[in-house]
């Protein structure tokens, strides 16, 4: 097979970044409500057949949600295989927590309304609602990590060692921040999903809270910035380096300074755009919240998440993950991806069944389109929670 | 292993979805309700069963990166892109339509619905082809090349990746186990109901649909087991010697171990009981070609392990190079005729850091940790042929019943079919089993030792993790229990929808 080499091997590791920011994103924008509305579900809904509605909100899309994730997962691991296996082993405890949590998801979605007895359902509805907030505050907190450096390096060998990433060193301010920035972003979501989902005491409820996460969103966003400007040291790429080289992370040396997440930038003010959208999406959804703008809500949370996302990306670029205990092990777009074939082949792939999946997923929520009402429910025809 | 645990609710998935499609489309085709009615009664356990199947599965897609860090990047070039494709091709199409399954009834056309089924059906069975085509490059490394730059494997031919003889024999075989799995469910929840004299329209016709399928996947399953005994005798000759426990090379054809008792620690098969020439027919469909005893792969894995040696050695100049102009040629010569066996000076790492220091006894010992547990190979493959075969035979009465309208006069039978239910589980487990640990002491055959693919973590931290997941999905499986009990003792819902008045009354009864 000659074909793979119809594309740059260094275009196709920038195009599969920008796959992997696609992923994130796509991740954060799907199954970014579906955890928002489990941290909303026992503080917006109060009576049961309140939380039903509210269940049955998400109840028959967030399966296909969550398949976000797996299918980020399986894309760092073909794409991106030293990202993949340094940042999950490397945050071990913190994926624990998350697979924990959202194994409690799709348990307590099906299972909640298998038994009329109350306390089961109550244990049921917190265990969604940590389904919901464990995953969005450590996935906020490791992308706050990211930012600041992992301590791992790279022997002779690349083999990859830890010197101490336990749960609780992730917990530090800057990463409990990001995690803050996260979970807002996301209550946020949710609640624009709730607003155009359900009607009566819920919504407007949904409405309150939303127009409120969306202003703290930006303020956290605000301060993370700010911070990472006047705290936290960047990484930068000092040798000179193959963009098209083999993937071996040892080959370079790497500067750590104060301020280089801020000199894409400078150098590239385009990529101002990043934060702008993050902050303009959160400052629309807010207003959209209050004049009831349902759909308009929604998508501008949905472009705030994205700016939000993009600008971690942006700031970075090259680099993908840093190493702070050892520089020259960190990881770049140039030096961990997957062989110039692979990217190719899973270029491919996802050209065709990328749209595939968008063409039927947007045929899946069109026809489940419309409010999820408390009659429909109590008279239990259509509904499966 | 928590791939054990998701192993548990994967086959009952796989075959249900289908049975599901098959109702489905009956009723679509007839318009009677009773078929829709079937339907959704299946529909409501295959939802139980598949959230904790989606759960475990989402464990696993990270337990890679998390426990087994250095194999993931040592072959995350290839073994990435088929999980990546079952997410994209497969798991998508699966878990977003099975939200209208359940969601859809009065959202949609009857046809609209019958395919948003299909596509559920489809997409799980597609997602366990791209699994097994992971799994079978586990145990077939094809395709691949070590690339000593990047110290991994790399892809050098992703067709022959794809089209993997293994992957292939052990998707048709996994998945038709499913079907076996999913059809005695459905038998035994149905011979239940008749004995109970419940819900016996319903349960008549889940039998017979049940069994016939049944039939169908659990010839398919043992035709494929066959095809896979046979593969294993082109590519892994360790485990298939393990298996039947043949610790000396037989002269052709070999014969075949039926009962026994193997000593891992005496390498010797006590009271064996011994069929001739079956074993050389199975393994190699020849009289004259010999299948190898363990003693004599043994030798081999000890001679490759030298040449790993060398490899190893010659890795190191590689390395040491720095650019690829300044490679000395004859580190490349040796890396190029020795290279393949790197792996088995990989396995020398147990007991020394640099394999070049290695003793003599430490590479004979090296050589004999090639040999996988013989004694729970033996005993998980009898166990599991044998419940294959007794399937056939379960599933063939049944069939024969259904066809000739007597399904309800036989009660033990149908005692028999509900305490029947466990058993393919037990059967598919133990297939697992022999897979696995029949592939040890390799991660990937012949290219990575397990010891060597795991992560820099403490064994507490892992331990501990472990027990975290062994619990929770302990729990979730009481609760799974539960509520499948709970479910089945309700029974199906009444529906009380009229039947399409295009069928007749006159036909009503017959079927």
């Amino acid at each position: 097979m000659i074909l793979h080499t119809l594309i740059d091997y260094d275009t196709l590791r920038v195009i599969w970044w920008l796959l992997l920011g696609v992923l994130l994103i796509g991740f954060a924008v799907m199954d970014g409500f579906d955890l928002g509305t489990g941290m909303l579900l026992p503080f917006v809904a109060r009576t049961d057949i309140e939380r039903r509605v509210v269940i049955n909100a998400v109840g028959p899309v967030w399966e296909g949600n969550q398949v976000w994730l797996v299918t980020g997962g399986g894309a760092i691991f073909a794409a991106w295989p030293a990202l993949y296996s340094v940042s999950f082993s490397g945050f071990y405890l913190a994926m624990f927590a998350i697979l924990f949590a959202l194994i409690l998801r799709p348990v307590g979605f099906k299972y909640r309304s298998k038994r009329e007895n109350a306390a089961w359902r109550s244990a049921w509805d917190w265990a969604l609602f940590i389904g919901g907030f464990v995953p969005a505050l450590v996935m906020g907190v490791a992308v706050g990590n990211v930012l600041q450096g992992v301590p791992f390096h790279f022997n002779g060998e690349l083999r990859i060692f830890y010197d101490g990433t336990t749960l609780f060193e992730l917990l530090n301010p800057y990463g409990i921040l990001a995690g803050l920035v996260s979970v807002a972003m996301l209550v946020m979501h949710g609640a624009a999903w709730l607003v155009l989902k359900t009607e009566g005491p819920v919504a407007e409820r949904s409405r309150a809270v939303g127009s409120v996460a969306a202003l703290v969103t930006i303020v956290l966003f605000v301060l993370g910035g700010l911070w990472l400007y006047y705290g936290v040291d960047g990484y930068r790429i000092t040798s000179a380096f193959v963009v098209d080289g083999p993937s071996n992370p040892l080959a370079k040396t790497v500067e750590v300074a104060p301020r280089i997440w801020f000199a894409n930038y400078a150098a590239h003010p385009w990529m101002l755009a990043g934060p702008a959208l993050g902050l303009i999406g959160a400052a629309l959804a807010s207003l959209l919240f209050r004049v009831r703008s349902e759909v308009g809500a929604l998508l501008m949370s949905s472009l705030s998440i994205f700016g939000i996302i993009s600008t971690v990306g942006l700031s970075m670029f090259p680099i993908i993950l840093p190493s702070t205990v050892d520089p020259r092990s960190s990881l770049t777009v140039w030096d961990s991806s997957s062989s110039h074939m692979t990217l190719f082949i899973m270029l491919i792939v996802a050209l065709v069944f990328v749209p595939i999946v968008v063409a039927y997923t947007s045929f899946v929520y069109k026809v489940l389109w419309g409010k999820v009402d408390e009659r429909s429910i109590s008279d239990g025809s259509g509904h499966a929670y | 292993m928590t791939a054990l645990y998701h192993f548990l609710f994967v086959p009952l998935t796989l075959g249900l979805s289908v049975l599901l499609a098959i109702m489905e489309t009956v009723y679509v085709m007839t318009g009677r309700t009773i078929w829709r009615q079937m339907t959704k009664f299946w529909g409501a356990l295959f939802g139980i069963n598949f959230v904790v199947g989606v759960a475990t599965g989402l464990v696993m897609e990270f337990q890679f990166g998390m426990n087994w860090s250095y194999y993931s990047l040592y072959v995350g070039d290839i073994f990435g892109a088929p999980l990546a494709i079952e997410g994209l091709m497969a798991f998508f199409l699966e878990a977003t339509f099975v939200g209208l399954f359940f969601f859809g009834w009065d959202k949609l056309s009857k046809v609209g619905h019958l395919i948003a089924t299909w596509c559920v059906a489809i997409g799980s069975n597609l997602s366990a082809l791209w699994i097994l085509v992971a799994n079978g490059w586990m145990q077939n490394p094809v395709g691949a090349v070590f690339n000593p730059q990047t110290m991994r494997m790399e892809v050098a031919n992703f067709f022959d990746v794809v089209m993997n003889p293994v992957a292939q024999a052990k998707f048709v075989h996994t998945v038709s186990a499913g079907y076996v799995t999913a059809s005695i469910f459905v038998l035994g929840v149905s011979a239940w109901y008749l004995l109970k004299g419940r819900h016996t329209d319903l349960a008549r016709r889940s039998m017979t649909v049940a069994a016939s399928f049944g039939l169908a996947a659990s010839l398919s399953v043992v035709v494929l087991g066959d095809e896979s005994g046979y593969l294993a005798t082109e590519h892994q000759k360790m485990k298939l010697a393990a298996i039947e426990a043949m610790w000396e090379t037989e002269p052709a054809p070999a014969a075949f171990t039926l009962i026994g008792f193997p000593s891992q620690s005496a390498r010797e098969t006590q009271f064996a009981v011994r069929i001739p020439w079956v074993m050389g027919l199975i393994a190699t469909r020849s009289l004259d070609t010999q299948i190898p005893g363990i003693e004599e792969l043994v030798a081999q894995a000890e001679r490759r392990i030298q040449s790993g040696i060398k490899a190893f050695d010659a890795l190191q100049a590689i390395r040491a190079a720095g650019s690829t102009a300044a490679i000395p040629p004859a580190a490349k010569q040796v890396f190029e005729a020795n290279g393949h066996d790197l792996g088995y000076a990989l396995l020398l790492k147990r007991y020394v850091d640099d394999p070049r220091q290695a003793t003599a006894a430490q590479i004979s010992q090296a050589a004999w940790d090639t040999v996988p547990s013989v004694p729970t190979l033996f005993w998980s493959f009898r166990i599991m042929v044998g419940l294959g075969f007794f399937f056939i035979l379960f599933l063939a009465t049944f069939f024969v019943l259904s066809a000739r309208r007597k399904l309800d006069h036989y009660p033990l039978l149908l005692k028999l079919a509900v305490l029947a239910i466990p058993l393919p589980w037990l059967a598919a487990e133990l297939g697992w089993v022999v897979a696995e640990v029949g592939r040890q002491p390799w991660n990937i055959e012949g290219v990575l030792p397990t010891v060597a693919g795991v992560s820099s973590l403490g064994a507490t931290t892992v331990l501990a993790t472990l027990i975290g997941f062994v619990t929770i999905y302990s729990v979730l499986f009481v609760i799974e229990m539960t509520l499948m009990v709970r479910a089945i003792r309700k029974g199906p819902e009444p529906d009380d929808a009229p039947e399409a008045v295009l069928i007749p009354h006159a036909f009503a009864g017959a079927e």
